[in-house]
């Protein structure tokens, strides 16, 4: 569905360039749920705009279902982590969420509609005519999540989505995010540093390497469909992977294993850093 | 580098349409001369002493109603915003009294003093005193009550309080009123004089020229050094935000 | 859940806040009063000839504005020949400034090129004192409402002009991506998202504008005009009706005044989302 081949990316110009992608080459499937991660500043996010059309990558292309991408398509939407910036202060939710059904010249009434069962599903019924600043952070980034699926995207590209909300919100909106992919066979590629997240979340985790960054390693989840936040956790699976994750990370390899074995488990390089 | 290669071929890409337009005879070249020819008649404008003594005239006029106005507004200002009571009945009357536009006093001020430099000068001091005695209330009455009384905590004298806290805390709102102010001022001194006809200065050169039509690139190239003048008044206050105050953007007590 | 709480919360806090505005608003007004009582007493007192006192200038109004026959309830024929004509030009000229403004403010907020293009242009012209362009464009427009469009025009333009572009300009890097990822074309990403983003500064420089209208108004019909408040005040210089030009200023002021409140009322509706989203969170 996704592959990207080459992807890099430079700032700047003479000496005060800086390299944020080295050489990235991957492809998601449909219906997977492929995180990235890496540890801070290694240009996840640019990464993400890179491929989407967002920024022009300076090298490599990314082609979405066979197309190159020049420009963000229109079957692909987007999550960013400022929900409090990305949403519309001087749109109710429901102008919110209808925005992008407006701009494909959806009637009225179809759009009322739409938007009503997106908003329900993501728990937000009640707060269809409130304001984005009415409603707590974790409340704003289900308005964002609702806005993304309305237009039933068949890739979401979601650029850590859950760091600026606070754990208990965060592991809510997970779960939201796992639903979705259910119910609705969506295609998600997500960034984030945190590592348990990622694990959890993922059918695959893509690690990064500190800039200029490339793919160290990609490991497959498998955690099945279905996944708890308490005993998908306490998995000898889950408790293996994030470890490795982790080393990845911090060693930029997994073949450090017996060294590190002392380190009990691995402390995520950044996570949860609210 | 790439903005400035831009300004440049903006710049003269709007004198170039403004040339041909002034001579492809859409427009009555009498009327509206195009820019070479007021270029021309600026070169020579400039060795001509009348017009020297006009444009130092209104520069001193609009200087001089500057420096009145903000020695009356600052020290009010500051009394008015340090104690809550004078402040809160003089700002019930600011606020019915500022609506008024000064230039609505032009006449009574010519009636009253005459075709005067005085009149200009009073008239630009009147609406001058607004901008910035509203932001010096302002900015007394938002200084932080922390810094108060951290400064108080090292036992500041009354004396010390007001030059070391409190007037470098008030300073960038001070300044953005006194810019307002600037350019207030300098639309009262023109404005008496294109009104007053003889009370010199340029707005009356202005006024001279552009009667009847006769010396239309004279009364634009005026209009055009009264621009020069109301740009570099800008670009000084600007400067001196950045250079003085450029801890705080000042713009909040607007 | 959290958000019926917030609800209930804000309750106790907003009414009192508005009982404390309504004290401070009959406070303003008690204090204005007891201003125009000093001052009646300090001219009657002083009798100076270019201070008429209030009473004086509330019957000279009152005379001149409100006396005439009820079938126009009261107002005489000078509120129709006079005031209504500078009104008219005021707000016509200021909402055509307004649009263009807006408009020419969007695009070079949002296109570098353009700015750099112009920027030393605007920021020449608006720089130019618009009272010292009134002899040019007496020349270049017919005398009366074109002439006096004209100056209002050019002279209230540049505060909305400029608002605009900063508005625009500084739109979130955030927005501009999540409105990029959702492919709107230029014309509807710029009524749709910049313009409404950038709302609150152009308020701020509507304001601005307003003010600067009603200023040039008045000038340009003491210049050049057959009628008009402006008008009517130059002929009450020329009979020395002291009075008569007090009235005139007095109107001008309490014009200037409701414009401006109603202006303010009007805000509050469009962007209240605006003030009260900075209110609550903060940014």
């Amino acid at each position: 569905m996704l592959d990207v081949t080459g992807i890099s990316h430079t700032y700047g110009s003479g000496a005060k360039t800086h390299t944020a992608l080295g050489d990235i080459t991957f492809s998601v499937e449909k219906g997977e749920i492929v995180c990235i991660v890496g540890p801070s500043g290694c240009g996840k996010s640019t990464l993400l705009r890179a491929i989407s059309g967002l920024l022009p990558p300076t090298a490599g292309e990314s082609r979405f279902m066979g197309e190159r991408i020049t420009e963000v398509p229109h079957d692909l939407a987007f999550v960013f982590q400022e929900y409090s910036k990305s949403l519309f202060p001087w749109l109710t939710v429901r102008g919110n969420v209808a925005f992008p059904l407006k701009a494909r010249g959806m009637s009225r009434r179809q759009r009322h509609e739409v938007v009503d069962e997106a908003l329900g599903w993501v728990g937000l019924a009640d707060a269809v005519e409130k304001y984005p600043w009415q409603l707590s952070g974790g409340m704003q980034q289900r308005v964002a999540i609702a806005r993304a699926l309305v237009c039933q995207p068949a890739l979401l590209m979601m650029d850590e989505p859950f760091a600026s909300v606070d754990a208990q919100t965060r592991a809510e909106l997970e779960d939201l995010l796992l639903r979705v992919r259910r119910e609705y066979d969506t295609t998600v590629l997500l960034v984030t540093h945190d590592i348990d997240e990622s694990v959890y979340l993922s059918d695959r985790v893509l690690v990064l390497s500190k800039a200029p960054s490339t793919v160290v390693s990609t490991l497959t989840v498998s955690l099945g469909a279905e996944r708890d936040q308490i005993t998908t956790k306490e998995t000898d699976d889950f408790v293996h992977l994030r470890g490795e994750v982790a080393r990845l990370l911090r060693y930029g390899t997994a073949g450090v294993h017996d060294e590190v074995h002392e380190v009990k488990q691995a402390v995520p390089v950044e996570a949860v850093a609210e | 580098m790439k903005r400035l290669v831009r300004n440049t071929i903006g710049t003269v890409g709007v004198l170039a349409v403004c040339e041909l337009v002034g001579r492809s005879g859409l427009v009555n070249p009498n009327q509206l001369p195009p820019p070479s020819v007021i270029g021309a008649r600026l070169v020579e404008m400039f060795n001509d002493y009348e017009f020297s003594v006009d444009v130092v005239e209104t520069i001193s006029s609009w200087a001089i109603s500057m420096v009145i106005a903000t020695l009356i507004a600052v020290p009010l200002g500051i009394l008015f915003g340090s104690v809550p009571a004078v402040g809160k009945v003089t700002s019930a009357i600011v606020e019915f009294l500022r609506p008024i536009p000064s230039v609505a006093m032009i006449p009574l001020a010519l009636i009253a003093f005459g075709d005067s430099v005085d009149a200009k000068i009073a008239l630009a001091v009147f609406g001058a005193v607004w901008p910035i005695l509203f932001n010096t209330v302002h900015a007394i009455g938002d200084i932080d009550p922390v810094q108060i009384n951290t400064a108080k905590a090292f036992n500041l004298t009354r004396r010390q309080m007001l030059t070391q806290v409190k007037l470098p805390a008030i300073a960038p709102f001070v300044l953005t009123g006194v810019r307002i102010s600037a350019s207030i001022a300098l639309i009262l001194v023109v404005s008496t004089e294109v009104l007053a006809g003889s009370a010199g200065g340029l707005g009356s050169f202005i006024t001279e020229t552009g009667t009847g039509g006769a010396q239309m690139d004279l009364a634009i190239a005026g209009t055009f050094v009264a621009g020069v003048i109301g740009f570099a008044i800008n670009l000084i206050f600007e400067w001196a935000q950045r250079r003085w105050v450029n801890w705080s953007d000042g713009d909040r007590a607007r | 859940m959290t958000v019926t709480e917030r609800k209930e919360k804000k309750v106790t806090p907003d009414t009192r806040a508005r009982r404390g505005r309504a004290i401070g608003f009959l406070g303003k007004w008690a204090v204005f009063a007891g201003f125009i009582a000093a001052w009646q007493v300090a001219t009657t007192l002083a009798e100076a000839p270019y201070f008429p006192t209030p009473s004086t200038i509330g019957e000279t109004m009152v005379d001149l504005w409100l006396s005439g026959p009820a079938s126009q309830l009261w107002l005489s024929d000078a509120v129709f020949d006079d005031v209504v004509p500078s009104l008219l030009r005021l707000l016509g000229g200021w909402a055509a400034a307004g649009v263009v403004g807006v408009v020419l403010g969007l695009m070079m907020g949002r296109s570098e090129k353009l700015y750099d293009y112009f920027s030393p242009t605007i920021s020449f012209l608006r720089s130019v004192p618009p009272p010292a362009l009134l002899p040019v464009f007496l020349v270049l427009f017919p005398i009366g409402t074109p002439m006096q469009l004209a100056t209002i025009i050019f002279g209230v333009i540049w505060p909305v002009l400029l608002n605009t572009i900063d508005g625009a300009h500084t739109l979130d890097e955030t927005v501009v991506e999540t409105t990029r990822s959702m492919r709107l074309s230029k014309p509807r990403f710029l009524a749709t998202v910049v313009l409404p983003a950038a709302l609150p500064k152009i308020f701020a420089g509507l304001r601005v504008s307003l003010s600067l209208a009603l200023i040039l108004m008045v000038i340009s019909e003491l210049v050049g005009s057959t009628n008009g408040i402006g008008y009517q005040m130059i002929m009450a210089q020329r009979d020395f009706s002291l009075p008569k030009m007090w009235a005139g200023i007095v109107l001008l002021g309490i014009l200037g005044y409701v414009l401006n409140v109603l202006l303010l009322v009007i805000q509050n509706r469009v962007i209240g989302w605006h003030t009260r989203s900075k209110s609550l969170t903060g940014r």
